[in-house]
């Protein structure tokens, strides 16, 4: 990848540290942008004459040493970028991104910290962070954990930024964890009822057997084995089934939401909860991923909202509004009023003057 | 408020035995495994129920009583050192394993539950507790939460914080947090990450739930030698350059191969410059490949002597020696004081060999034992206490090393914590905003500041004062220092 002068970052920063000030002095509040791939994700910025903090021209790989297992990247850098460095060093992100568009930014990931199919077995973004360099609400350029794998110093507040989706503080730079790609991987699909896969996922996931990937849908079991060959093999005996021979694409598909059962029109349920929930009876379709942890729903009829919490918070979870037409109902699950006002308490230390994306995860933060 | 009031509140809902304040019962608790550092608490409080939690911490947050939990005490920085004025908080008493669901691959368990005991609770479904602490017989899950505490295992299954589902905390004030869930994501900010590695700085946490990891088919490890410590570190960078990721990856100096030998007999190589362990799990037909190319490795990496581990006798013979560094150290030396800085791997022969130079500048004996996988660093120091002088000497080395792990990209503290020890050394690692922030979140929770008081986070006046030290990422690195 091209590297860009140091001069002109440290450019970038100046001018977003001025941006953010001066916006701190006005009460306007700032439109974070990435790549915009996910903007449909979350709720709409609360506010009048919202002003854009562009930082997608901050970007650029700082350091990736392979055999270090880190790479540091500033947060304007294109997913796509990031990930086809990692490839040519035969490594990889474990928590296998959603881009959702060409144009999906570091930086958009880690805030929204979605993971994707790999996230039951080699964990989630935040399980791969271990630094970020931010400006805080107040433009000050901190930077917390490091590019070390071990960091117990001070309050882990890389992680705390991940997923808080740019309402705690712009992030400039992030430091990650990564792995070797899977010598073989191998796509199998077995016929089965959703109950009975859901009750054989957990089963084998309790087992050491190398799936990397489980997919429900229509009837279908897929499973991505990953390892070594000799290891991928033995297990696929083990657990029959057909092998799929575009398995790549189909986990693409799953990843990237282009698969036929996510219907772009509809609502999009987004539903985490124990894995060992037995098939949740909702009206529509659903999709299970990550051993049964993850069940997305499409609902024709638009269900309400009070009733998908209810089902979902039941099942030890919670529910996400991931996309709809109308933004009808609050994105994001309601946290229990101490939590809030942990949140609340935690928004007013990094963003005093609330203008960061103010309420694009909660009213209020 | 008076000791013996709060005692007499303290007693209207807990037994005689759970309330302690004559000296000789306070005794035991002066230290934890940092015991360089000592003092007696006020009062020692052993609760049975998170209810008797609640209520101890409501009636110190009444009466403005500083608060240490404290778990086994096996801490390595000085966290549970007692607050001369404050109540020592003991969660051993809470030690039920409340709940093991086998599919779900879960345990609920009470802070006080030590954490080999959920390994050993959870084997009969052939699963277990991943993280695995050298000291995990004794150290408490709630301590290892708030310690963010690793294993030998943990470049392949993680830290605390990549294997706990979900907490109750309860904060100062008494109010009771649920933090996280049993599934694998939550809504709002990753507070589980926070609570994690906190050091008793933010809440109480009363219950767990941890996730299990299947056990593994088969383990076998391999154990190079080398009579050169920067082959050893290249060694380390081909596996993983190789795409391995061994289930565990650990390095000794000679005088710690030296000093383990003589005590169990694990037949290391006593010629060898250092000792490479380096440990492959999984299915039987994956062991099997990724033993075959470790094992090449380390003999392209110019290996002196290769052993792989026969059989599970063997595997745990080789391993004895790496989990008895500490105890080996405490027979070759009066007193040892282990370091925990992580470094990036490829700055090792270059920290090493600045060790061994402070070593003969201080004129006290260093041996190296790493969790080579992932950087960490334990340098254990060895002193005696008796001679006069020798204890600020050992610090002041420690000292020194923890500045280099710093100038090297590293920090200050891999898995043991910043506790009352490395305070001075958070002045070097972290700037005052950054500074700022931390106590920021710690007013979050703690407006009081009655938690864990004086530990963890220095005041920027601490800092300000240690100024001499005060150097910043680089800014001006340690002159006294030899270059090399
Ligand atoms: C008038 C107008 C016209 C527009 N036209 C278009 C258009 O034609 N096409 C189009 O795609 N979009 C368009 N947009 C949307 C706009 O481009 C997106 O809002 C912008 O790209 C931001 O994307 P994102 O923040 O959602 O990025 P993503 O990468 O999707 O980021 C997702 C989330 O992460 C946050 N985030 C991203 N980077 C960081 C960071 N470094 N630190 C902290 N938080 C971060 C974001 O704030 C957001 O909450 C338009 C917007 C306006 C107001
Ligand atoms: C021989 C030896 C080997 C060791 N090896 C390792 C190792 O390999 N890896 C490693 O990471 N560490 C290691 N340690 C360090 C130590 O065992 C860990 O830090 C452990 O997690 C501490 O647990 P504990 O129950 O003893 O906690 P304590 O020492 O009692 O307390 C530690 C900290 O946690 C807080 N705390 C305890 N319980 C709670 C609670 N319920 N809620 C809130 N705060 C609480 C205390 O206030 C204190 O700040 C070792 C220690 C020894 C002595």
């Amino acid at each position: 990848m091209p590297r860009a002068p140091i001069k002109s970052m440290q450019n970038i920063i100046d001018q977003s540290v001025n941006t953010i000030r001066a916006a701190a002095e006005r009460k306007v509040p700032l439109h974070i942008c990435g790549g915009g791939s996910k903007e449909f994700y979350g709720n709409h910025i609360i506010g009048q004459n919202i002003d854009m903090l562009d930082i997608t021209a901050y970007s650029g790989i700082v350091v990736y040493e392979p055999a270090e297992l880190v790479i540091t990247a500033r947060t304007g850098t294109r997913l796509a970028d990031l990930e086809a460095e990692l490839h040519e060093h035969r490594q990889m992100l474990a928590f296998e991104p959603p881009h959702f568009g060409a144009a999906a930014t570091l930086g958009g990931c880690i805030a929204t910290g979605l993971s994707g199919p790999r996230r039951a077995s080699a964990g989630a973004v935040r399980d791969s962070v271990l630094g970020v360099r931010m400006l805080d609400g107040k433009g000050d350029d901190l930077r917390f954990g490091g590019q070390v794998m071990k960091n117990v110093a001070g309050y882990d507040i890389s992680r705390l930024m991940t997923g808080s989706m740019g309402t705690l503080g712009l992030l400039l730079e992030i430091s990650l964890k990564v792995l070797p790609l899977p010598p073989v991987e191998l796509t199998l699909s077995l016929q089965m009822k959703e109950a009975d896969a859901i009750e054989k996922m957990n089963l084998w996931a309790g087992k050491p057997l190398p799936i990397s990937a489980t997919c429900f849908y229509n009837g279908a079991l897929t499973l991505r084995l990953s390892g070594a060959e000799a290891a991928v093999r033995a297990a696929h005996t083990k657990l029959g089934g057909e092998e799929m021979a575009e398995g790549a694409a189909f986990w693409q598909s799953v990843r990237e939401q282009t698969h036929i059962f996510f219907q772009p029109d509809k609502s999009l349920w987004r539903l985490s909860i124990k894995s060992t929930t037995p098939p949740l009876s909702l009206p529509g379709q659903q999709l299970v991923e990550w051993g049964g942890a993850l069940r997305w729903l499409i609902s024709n009829a638009d269900v309400d909202a009070e009733t998908v919490r209810a089902v979902t918070g039941a099942a030890s979870g919670h529910a996400t509004l991931f996309r709809a037409g109308e933004p009808s109902a609050a994105r994001f699950h309601p946290l229990a009023p101490e939590m809030m006002n942990i949140h609340r308490r935690l928004k007013e230390q990094f963003d005093p003057m609330g203008i960061l994306n103010p309420g694009r995860m909660y009213p209020g933060l | 408020m008076h000791p013996l009031d709060l005692v007499t509140d303290l007693r209207t809902f807990l037994p005689l035995e759970a309330v302690l304040y004559e000296s000789e019962d306070l005794k035991a608790y002066e230290c934890d495994g940092l015991s360089a550092y000592r003092q007696m608490p006020m009062i020692v409080v052993l609760p049975r129920t998170e209810d008797e939690v609640i209520r101890i911490l409501r009636i110190c947050y009444t009466s403005k009583t500083p608060v240490v939990a404290r778990g086994a005490g096996t801490g390595l920085s000085g966290g549970a050192l007692p607050h001369a004025t404050g109540i020592l908080l003991s969660l051993a008493k809470l030690k039920q394993i409340l709940e093991i669901d086998p599919v779900a691959r879960t345990a609920r368990v009470q802070p006080g539950v030590r954490n080999l005991a959920i390994s050993e609770a959870a084997a009969p479904y052939g699963l277990y507790y991943a993280p695995d602490p050298s000291s995990q017989i004794a150290c408490s899950i709630g301590g290892n939460v708030a310690e963010n505490s690793g294993g030998v295992h943990c470049l392949k299954y993680g830290l605390t914080v990549h294997n706990i589902l979900k907490l109750r905390v309860i904060t100062m004030a008494g109010e009771n947090l649920e933090i996280g869930s049993a599934s694998l994501d939550s809504p709002g900010y990753d507070l589980l990450a926070l609570m994690t590695g906190s050091e008793g700085m933010l809440g109480i946490v009363t219950e767990i739930i941890v996730k299990l990891t299947p056990s593994a088919e088969k383990a076998q490890v391999v154990m190079a030698a080398f009579d050169d410590i920067c082959k050893a570190g290249n060694a380390v960078a081909n596996v993983i350059g190789a795409g391995i990721i061994p289930a565990g990856m650990e390095m000794m100096d000679k005088i710690a191969t030296r000093a383990v030998e003589e005590y169990v007999h694990a037949g290391y190589n006593l010629e060898a410059a250092a000792i490479l362990l380096c440990e492959s799990d999984g299915t039987v037909e994956e062991v099997a490949d990724e033993i075959r190319r470790i094992d090449e490795i380390m003999k392209k990496s110019g290996a002196i002597e290769i052993k792989t581990s026969r059989d599970e006798t063997e595997r745990l013979r080789f391993w004895a020696g790496r989990k008895a560094a500490f105890p080996a150290a405490g027979r070759i030396s009066p007193d040892y004081y282990c370091m925990d800085g992580t470094i990036p791997r490829k700055s090792l022969a270059h920290v090493l060999s600045g060790i061994e130079r402070l070593s003969t500048e201080y004129g006290l004996r260093c041996m190296n034992v790493f969790h080579a996988g992932d950087g960490n660093l334990h340098p254990l120091i060895l002193y005696d206490a008796n001679q006069p002088g020798e204890l600020e000497k050992t610090e002041e080395f420690g000292a020194k090393i923890l500045g280099m792990c710093i100038e090297a990209g590293g920090t200050i503290t891999g898995e043991h914590g910043v506790g009352i020890e490395k305070i001075n050394q958070m002045c070097l690692q972290f700037s005052n905003g950054e500074l700022k922030i931390f106590h920021a979140v710690k007013a979050v929770f703690d407006p009081e500041g009655l938690l864990n008081p004086g530990k963890a986070v220095p005041t920027l006046r601490r800092c300000a004062e240690h100024g001499a030290m005060h150097v910043h990422r680089g800014e001006e690195k340690f002159p006294e220092l030899p270059r090399f």
